[in-house]
């Protein structure tokens, strides 16, 4: 009788999902340029490494920032009391003004509109709890970052329903796209509470034009329904067109919006680089959604030595600017480096102005135009490659042979050795224009795409953020 | 079509309860020693305020841990990065030992069997997350805290079914207490999934006896239902008897690695005993991997923070630092609250005996215009707006009996206990040196005007609202 829930004992964590898979490979046999040259290097991970440098410089110079350190301590036992679910409020002024910043300083944010949550995943879930009934759904554009399955999905019983976008422009999300999903759902007896979008885009490092946002806009105001902007990327825009956020257009002359329908979804864990400081944020311009997600917090509040240390960074005007100029300049380089070194192999992509990663296309190397040759060749590009990538059906895409790869999660040297991995597996598939038959031996090097239970047991097991065995937190275990 | 969803506009957050609604007064006159010598003092918040000069000093004498460095060098860059689920080893190790500690030692916990959650407020709710489904209910002894509530059923659709206590015996668990609730759950076609016990007791202070212990142990073997143990106050036991945890009893009892074994989940936390509720530190603590597999992936939604993590983990992995602490704030806890009951005492106030805790459960049936909670929540309103103190009704905390009032000890400084005690008795004398009719027609102008004041400050704490246990 004392069985688990259904939500417990149910794979709606939808960690089954190829995408964590990858790990599994990487985890067995991760790259080290010293002690393990020959392993898999990571290239699923959307993380922002380039900047830690900057940061740090600046860590040193203000040791108050810290409630623990000699020069901070007088305000520790103030910090380790504060559990107000409203937040602290230089915490808040902060964060609204950073993110003000990011947009250019086009939008100014209100900091008693900023509710704090569990990384952008709780923010995800709560907005989920907040909008929507069991059984209602949210429209969300492919290819989509695979978490938002478990994230919007898992605990809250709303249904996700796709809209599709087609590479043929660009995956543009096209207001035909829209009505489409939106009568598919009716078809299926669900009532739409929302949309989701993701801008700029994971797993495509895309901005939405003006253009799609006013439409997008237009189409949930005609709907009544919600629209949530997951905005987690914008600092990452590292080249034209300029970012445009949801913020910005609601304030045009000629949008006709109602405000009570707009949400925003923010974190600093792609922005900042700081995934493991669970800064997650939900900002909306509906005064019941603040409320309701502010009581909600309780379930997700962010550490107020963590609060504290951001309120410090985030409130040093001179910081947070030289911060978005060289995050961008970095980024820009890496991400120019990366794809024309890809593109003199004759590999695309396609053309992106932000995020972490690029959308490889490699549709000419599969053997047919189907998920089983885009899975086949995903896992030579594991066990033979080397290079953790992460393959477009696990982001829901439409259309076979795109894969998500990362770019701003390694050192230099790591970018090169993969690089250098890339250009020989391109050339030697060139020449040798392999038959179908010799793929498939290759694939035979199977990967289970589903875990089992007892490998879920395992302590060694990773988690679907980050690759435990490299953290030396987690090797230096006492 | 309604533009929000169910949860977003009902009242399950539970937050009109008179429990936060006391704190929205203080907010608005709060007691200060220099700047507000009339305020409210804050006696509805179980803060553990006494132990932080024994923190403050050991972060002094350990800078790594507080600037982001292992040995002098710096590891921002691995913490800022660190976000595994499975959380950080050496914060695992330091976490289970430390409640092994508070036990004396007398059990030992696996740290691949603890899941790091946002406070215990998320490890509540992942547990019922995990155990049950929306309609299926736990069964809970009162008086309980009043943040159950929304933990446990908000966003969940989990009921709680109360298992009623009461006074004639202490508020200890009966077996016949039990029954009744599991019939009344049936009664109203509520699933059983399992009971949820804090222990050591908020409100009441106590610890439980083995008896009760065992008592509950045969209850969920007989109906084969789980039980969580809330047990974030298990290092705040400051007299005898010495504390008991679950897990003695079933080692005690050999039910190591049986089917019982799995179904009992402990929730910990740093919040009280540790002083250091914004950390925002919780646990969940089970012998099912199937409860840890789960939880585990659940905690993706409020993960502790990698920082805090690792300065935690540093101070808790220092093993002379935990004993010493551990000693001191026990003996400061008791020190404190035999003030408490002392001040209560000259006030001719009596208060349930207790060996734990950062409160006392205070027995004020006498000071009743009439055994109800109507009397109860009247006595309240002048505690609160004519004394000045805010206390908790145990009407909030779902006490079947009215006239208890949950006072905290550990949040102010001596010297405020003693004016909140002073402010006590004069008031107690107030009423007993009226003429009873005399004193009846004060009552009801009384009431009149704290239910016109009442009414007014009912309007403005739903603009703002606190959250605290």
């Amino acid at each position: 009788m004392a069985a688990m829930s259904k939500i417990a004992t149910g794979n709606g964590h939808g960690e089954n999902s190829p995408y964590f898979d990858g790990w599994k490979a990487y985890e067995t046999d991760p790259f080290h340029p010293i002690d393990r040259p020959d392993g898999v290097i990571q290239m699923g991970l959307a993380e922002n490494q380039l900047c830690f440098d900057f940061i740090k410089k600046w860590l040193i110079k203000h040791p108050e920032a810290s409630v623990s350190t000699a020069q901070g301590v007088n305000k520790f036992k103030e910090m380790a009391l504060f559990q107000d679910y409203h937040g602290m409020p230089e915490f808040r002024r902060a964060v609204a003004k950073f993110m003000g910043k990011v947009r250019g300083d086009r939008v100014k944010f209100d900091p008693d509109r900023i509710v704090m949550s569990g990384g952008a995943t709780g923010a995800h879930e709560t907005l989920a709890f907040c909008l929507a009934d069991p059984g209602e759904a949210f429209l969300v554009p492919t290819p989509y970052y695979p978490g938002f399955d478990r994230d919007l999905k898992w605990r809250t019983g709303v249904e996700l329903v796709p809209v599709h976008c087609e590479s043929s422009n660009n995956f543009k999300i096209t207001r035909d796209a829209l009505e489409a999903a939106y009568v598919k759902a009716q078809e299926a007896n669900l009532r739409v509470k929302g949309l989701l979008i993701t801008n700029p885009s994971n797993p495509l490092g895309t901005i939405l034009d003006r253009d799609t946002l006013k439409n997008v806009v237009g189409f949930i105001n005609e709907k009544n329904i919600h629209l949530i902007g997951d905005e987690i990327y914008a600092a990452t825009v590292f080249m034209e067109p300029e970012f445009v956020s949801i913020s910005e257009i609601i304030e045009e002359d000629d949008v006709e919006c109602n405000r009570d329908l707009i949400h925003i979804v923010y974190s600093l864990s792609k922005d900042m680089g700081f995934p493991g400081f669970r800064v997650g944020i939900v900002y909306s311009y509906n005064d019941a959604v603040v409320s309701c997600a502010r009581k909600m917090s309780s379930f997700g509040l962010v550490s107020s030595q963590t609060q504290h240390l951001i309120a410090s960074m985030l409130s040093d005007d001179d910081f947070v600017d030289d911060f978005i100029a060289e995050s961008k300049n970095l980024l820009f380089k890496r991400h120019k480096y990366f794809t024309r070194s890809l593109s003199q192999v004759g590999i695309g992509s396609l053309k992106s102005n932000a995020g972490l990663f690029i959308w490889m296309d490699l549709r000419r190397l599969l053997r047919e135009k189907t998920f089983e040759a885009e899975m086949e060749l995903w896992r030579v590009i594991i066990n033979e490659v080397k290079l953790n990538v992460s393959p477009g059906s696990s982001f829901h895409c439409h259309e076979p042979g795109w894969f998500r790869v990362c770019f701003a999660n390694m050192d230099d040297n790591t970018m090169a050795v993969a690089l250098s991995r890339i250009r020989t597996f391109v050339l030697k598939n060139n020449e040798a224009m392999v038959p179908p038959r010799k793929l498939c031996r290759l694939s035979s090097l199977k990967l289970s795409l589903s875990r089992r239970m007892d490998d879920l047991m395992s302590p060694s097991i990773l988690s679907p953020h980050s690759p435990l065995p490299q953290s030396p937190l987690v090797r230096a275990r006492n | 079509m309604g533009l929000l969803s169910r949860k977003a506009t009902c009242n399950s957050h539970g937050q009109d309860s008179s429990y936060f609604l006391g704190w929205q007064e203080y907010e608005k006159n709060p007691y200060d020693e220099v700047k507000n010598h009339r305020g409210i003092i804050q006696m509805g918040l179980a803060e553990n305020q006494l132990s932080f000069d024994l923190l403050e000093s050991w972060l002094a004498k350990n800078p790594d841990a507080a600037g982001f460095k292992r040995d002098g060098q710096s590891i921002f860059k691995e913490l800022a990065l660190f976000q595994d689920y499975h959380g950080l080893p050496a914060f695992k190790k330091a976490l289970v030992d430390f409640m092994a500690e508070i036990r004396g030692n007398k059990v030992t916990f696996d740290p691949n069997r603890i899941v790091l959650t946002a406070g215990a407020t998320s490890a509540n709710e992942t547990l019922m997350f995990c155990l049950a489904e929306q309609g299926d209910a736990f069964l809970l002894p009162t008086p309980y805290y009043p943040g159950f509530d929304r933990d446990l059923k908000w966003r969940t659709g989990v009921e709680i079914v109360p298992i009623e206590c009461s006074s004639s015996n202490r508020f200890q668990i009966t077996a016949s207490a039990l029954e009744e609730a599991y019939e009344q759950a049936q009664r109203k076609n509520l699933r059983v999934k399992g009971v949820l016990v804090t222990n050591p007791s908020n409100p009441l202070g106590t610890t439980m006896t083995r008896d009760e212990l065992d008592l509950l142990v045969n209850f969920i073997t007989d109906k084969e239902i789980h039980l969580i143990s809330d047990e974030i106050y298990s290092g705040t036991v400051f007299s005898s008897p010495a504390y008991v945890s679950i897990v003695e009893v079933l080692k005690d009892r050999n039910l190591e690695n049986t089917q019982v074994w799995e179904r009992v989940h402990i929730v910990y936390s740093l919040s009280k005993d540790l002083g250091l509720p914004g950390f925002r530190v919780g646990a969940i603590y089970s012998n099912d991997p199937i409860v840890v597999a789960a939880a585990t992936k659940m905690s993706s939604f409020g993960l502790v923070s990698s920082q805090t993590q690792y300065l935690l983990s540093a101070m808790l992995s220092d093993k002379k630092f935990t004993k010493e602490y551990i000693a001191k704030n026990q003996k400061r806890l008791r020190k404190r609250q035999s003030k408490l009951v002392a001040g209560l005492e000259k006030a001719g106030i009596g208060c349930l005996e207790s060996n734990a805790g950062l409160f006392c459960w205070v027995d004020m049936r006498h000071l009743l215009s009439s055994d109800t909670f109507e009397a109860e929540m009247e006595l309240w309103k002048r505690i609160v707006y004519d004394v000045k103190l805010n206390i908790s009704p145990g009407s909030s905390c779902h006490c079947s009996e009215p006239g208890w009032f949950r006072v905290c000890f550990a949040n102010m400084s001596e010297d405020t206990l003693t004016l909140a005690m002073q402010r006590l008795k004069s008031f107690v004398g107030s009423i007993a040196s009226n003429d009873r009719s005399h004193q009846e027609m004060k009552n009801s102008r009384r009431k009149l005007r704290s239910k016109w004041v009442f009414r007014l400050s009912f309007q403005s704490f739903h603009d703002r609202e606190q959250d605290e246990r």
